[in-house]
């Protein structure tokens, strides 16, 4: 059901602020999520005010700045640094994206931060993704087929079929799309979401894969697929640039032509 | 400390709003309020099997300004809510799913409520002569 406000435990209140260093010129306020499992306290916002001329040029630039020289204790999740690996996925000033490919750049005024939305938080900016992936386990994301590997070589596409694949395949599960998601908000214990969907498209539409009638069994189903109301947030959000809600569509569609 | 206690991250308080996600809300309160609107219809055809005397206390309210306010409403949820369902519909059959064509649709749904509820609110005055 849908709960419009956030439970006692996790209303924000008012954190700390870390004034620039002296002499900085070009001074940007970031504000920051924090969340202490230890203290017991409800979750707050820190600022930190970043001289932006000794500070890389993208988010997580700045969060890792944070972390190295003034609050050790700001906890996130980060890896590649270049927008393939889904870790660093958070909230950026109101939409989902990954932090180190956000250009500090691309806003005016402060920038606010939190974790992505409607996850149960571990600390500061790291949610708890289990559900996440068991939502994508679920879709059992690997081919399946029924007839025999040809002795002499790999099953094979033609290009066109190869084709039918790109916008799905490029998927890095960081989550920016299902956690954009209100249905997913309001009903993400039943609705599998938009990153799931995504994915079981991606097997439903691969040429060599044998399942597809099982696939789509496997979704008929009031809240796994039809929670979709087509709010586009997935595909507005998604930082890799796919469609998700097309993808969705899709399955939809091959639920009406098989009747 | 365990998972349970876990503080639920913001949501619904910190989106950033946008034309797509503003018109899926409004789709859905439109036909919430249009389904309203058949609760007044329905006693408004009451009304009229009931003979004249009811039929004109019936007119009464609904001509008065706030049920004329009311009725405009209802014009302007009923023809959004059918022209965003035509969007609707094109999205069931895998069209207008890209970035640009979906905010394309939305402003046309916005453009063509604003000119159906205009006419028909014209069209009404033309033929009752100026209310």
């Amino acid at each position: 059901m849908a709960q419009f406000r956030l439970p006692k435990n996790s209303r924000i209140g008012k954190g700390r602020e870390f004034p620039a260093p002296e002499g900085a010129r070009n001074v940007k306020r970031f504000r920051v999520y924090r969340y202490d499992p230890d203290s017991g306290g409800n979750p707050v916002m820190d600022t930190y005010h970043l001289d932006l001329d000794d500070c890389g040029p993208m988010v997580l630039d700045a969060l890792i700045k944070i972390k190295n020289e003034i609050d050790p204790t700001l906890t996130f999740r980060r890896s590649c640094r270049e927008g393939i690996c889904g870790s660093c996925a958070m909230n950026i000033q109101g939409g989902n994206t990954l932090a180190c490919t956000q250009a500090i750049s691309d806003f005016r005024g402060d920038i606010a931060v939190y974790p992505l939305p409607h996850m149960a938080v571990v600390k500061d900016l790291v949610p708890d993704m289990e559900r996440f992936y068991a939502q994508y386990a679920a879709v059992e994301p690997w081919m399946k087929t029924e007839t025999a590997t040809p002795p002499d070589r790999e099953r094979l596409q033609s290009p066109a079929e190869r084709a039918r694949l790109d916008g799905l395949y490029e998927c890095i599960l960081c989550a920016c799309c299902s956690t954009a998601c209100p249905s997913y908000w309001w009903n993400g214990d039943r609705y599998l979401g938009p990153a799931a969907l995504l994915q079981a498209y991606r097997w439903i539409a691969d040429s060599r894969d044998e399942a597809t009638g099982e696939r789509l069994d496997a979704l008929e189903d009031p809240f796994k697929l039809y929670r979709c109301h087509t709010i586009m947030n997935c595909t507005q959000t998604c930082p890799k640039g796919l469609n998700p809600a097309r993808a969705i569509g899709e399955i939809k569609k091959l639920m009406v032509e098989r009747r | 400390m365990t998972a349970h206690d876990r503080p639920l991250s913001p949501h619904l308080q910190i989106y950033r709003w946008h034309l797509l996600m503003t018109m899926s809300i409004l789709h859905r309160a439109s036909g919430v309020f249009l389904a309203l609107g058949t609760v007044v219809l329905v006693a408004w055809l009451l009304a009229l099997a009931a003979g004249p005397e009811s039929y004109a206390r019936m007119t009464a309210v609904i001509g008065s300004a706030p049920g004329l306010v009311f009725l405009f409403g209802w014009s302007a949820a009923l023809f959004y809510h059918l022209c965003n369902g035509i969007r609707h519909l094109f999205w069931d059959a895998g069209q207008g799913y890209e970035l640009p064509a979906a905010y394309a649709s939305g402003y046309g749904v916005l453009v063509a409520t604003v000119i159906l509820t205009l006419a028909a609110w014209g069209g009404a005055c033309l033929i009752l002569g100026g209310v």
